[in-house]
């Protein structure tokens, strides 16, 4: 493993998604898209388990930070470093617009067809949650010019 | 006794049937590399879902507020047989062994007076027990469209288990498929699915305080369905490596005998001409002689 030039204790980080190892190496920070928030992961965090909400994780390391779009999982810190299994994970760059809209429009249906105020309840966070993605990520791509 | 000709066709039929055996072999050798990389990479995400889920229910085990996926519905009286085979044959045993260890389960169960609801994943599975349970199959889940199996296939099956549970059309779930050990080792398994199970661990050694966010129940039920699909998941890339497997070890044998056939064949296929030389010659000499 490369010694990081920065004076900063490295966090070993893993992003797992059930087809394969998306992400494994030393990082300085990592942002975790939480169930209840947005929380940074650095290097000496106390042990913690944490679900995901769909979101942007954010690798900060040396150089341009990494960005990975993940969705329901969960987060686990300990000792070893930080472990995030994502049911969908894949680099922001990657992310198929048609796809994101057609898991808008599916969460709209759970939206609708949601029995129970419960049930209800959690299809409009996962609703919003990834509307918010959507907003971001076109913003991110009015930001760069087209290639 | 057969004639030349006869005997020249029958040699060229079995060589033609030798070629494509062992293109079969070599296609499904190819594949299998593949399959198998892919259920590789799918063991770190089920092994980690596994430890900490079995984290998570050591804590919450005999809780009455324990979720559904984890204690079950307090009955065994329906059983939901979650059986996953190949879409295609020409794989030795691979497909009638995962099979028989339903077929055996079923039995079992129905010798126990409780009923008995199947679910098939894949064309093949499905045909041999139709002819056994035709009543008891409830719906059969075609792959066949499908060329790489990714998570979303596992999970409409999951969503599909799930909507069943709650609806209380079963109490409990057993997955059935192939493990794959190795190319010529393929392990029928029947594996538990709800409610859930975890290895049983040296509790002695005790690992770190967890913080938890939301609380445990609420992580609890959260992950658990997902776990579902993701041990389903699992179980659907360890057949299709085995399917491959078992494919490419039968294919192999098919090979192997049609070359044994094909010398035995030409064996017979030379003496016959042989003899008819030697006949002619010894037609020819004793022509000559009495002439």
């Amino acid at each position: 493993m490369k010694e990081p030039e920065t004076k900063m204790a490295s966090l070993p980080f893993e992003l797992v998604s059930p087809e394969r190892l998306v992400f494994s190496g030393a990082v300085s920070e990592v942002i975790v898209p939480g169930a209840e928030g947005e929380f940074g992961v650095l290097a000496g965090h106390a042990p913690f388990i944490g679900t995901l909400k769909a979101g942007i994780l954010t690798i900060k390391s040396e150089g341009e930070p990494k960005r990975y779009f993940v969705r329901g999982g969960f987060a686990e810190v300990n000792q070893a470093g930080l472990t995030v299994l994502a049911e969908e994970a894949k680099p922001v760059e990657e992310i198929d617009p048609a796809h994101l809209r057609q898991q808008i429009r599916d969460a709209k249906e759970d939206v609708s067809d949601a029995k129970g105020d419960a049930e209800r309840q959690r299809a409009e966070r996962q609703l919003a949650d990834l509307e918010q993605v959507a907003e971001a990520l076109e913003r991110g791509f009015k930001a760069t010019p087209a290639h | 006794m057969a004639s030349l000709k006869d005997l020249k066709n029958r040699i060229a039929s079995v060589k033609a049937t030798q070629k494509i055996t062992k293109a079969m072999q070599m296609v499904a050798a190819a594949k299998l590399r593949r399959a198998q990389q892919a259920a590789e990479a799918a063991r770190p995400y089920a092994e980690r879902m596994e430890t900490v889920l079995g984290n998570l229910a050591a804590g919450i085990v005999g809780n009455s507020q324990a979720p559904v996926l984890l204690a079950g519905t307090g009955h065994t009286q329906t059983h939901l047989l979650l059986v996953c085979t190949g879409e295609r044959g020409l794989c030795g045993a691979f497909n009638s062994s995962i099979v028989r260890l339903a077929r055996e389960r079923a039995q079992l169960l129905l010798a126990e007076g409780k009923d008995v609801k199947i679910l098939c994943v894949g064309r093949k599975g499905a045909d041999q027990l139709r002819r056994v349970y035709p009543d008891h199959i409830i719906d059969v889940v075609d792959l066949r469209a499908v060329r790489n199996i990714g998570f979303k296939e596992a999970n409409d099956i999951a969503s599909k288990v799930l909507k069943m549970l709650y609806a209380g059309s079963f109490d409990v779930c057993t997955l059935f498929y192939s493990n794959f050990k190795s190319v010529i080792q393929q392990v029928p398994t029947a594996q538990q699915l709800i409610p859930a199970t975890f290895p049983e661990r040296d509790t002695t050694e005790a690992g770190p305080v967890y913080e938890y966010e939301p609380t445990e129940e609420e992580i609890l039920a959260d992950l658990l369905p997902r776990n579902i699909a993701v041990q389903i998941f699992r179980a659907l890339l360890e057949n299709q490596a085995s399917f491959y497997g078992a494919q490419m070890s039968a294919m192999d044998n098919a090979t192997r005998n049609a070359g044994e056939m094909i010398k035995k064949q030409t064996l017979t296929y030379n003496r016959t001409r042989q003899a008819m030389i030697t006949k002619e010659l010894i037609e020819i000499i004793s022509g000559a002689e009495a002439v």
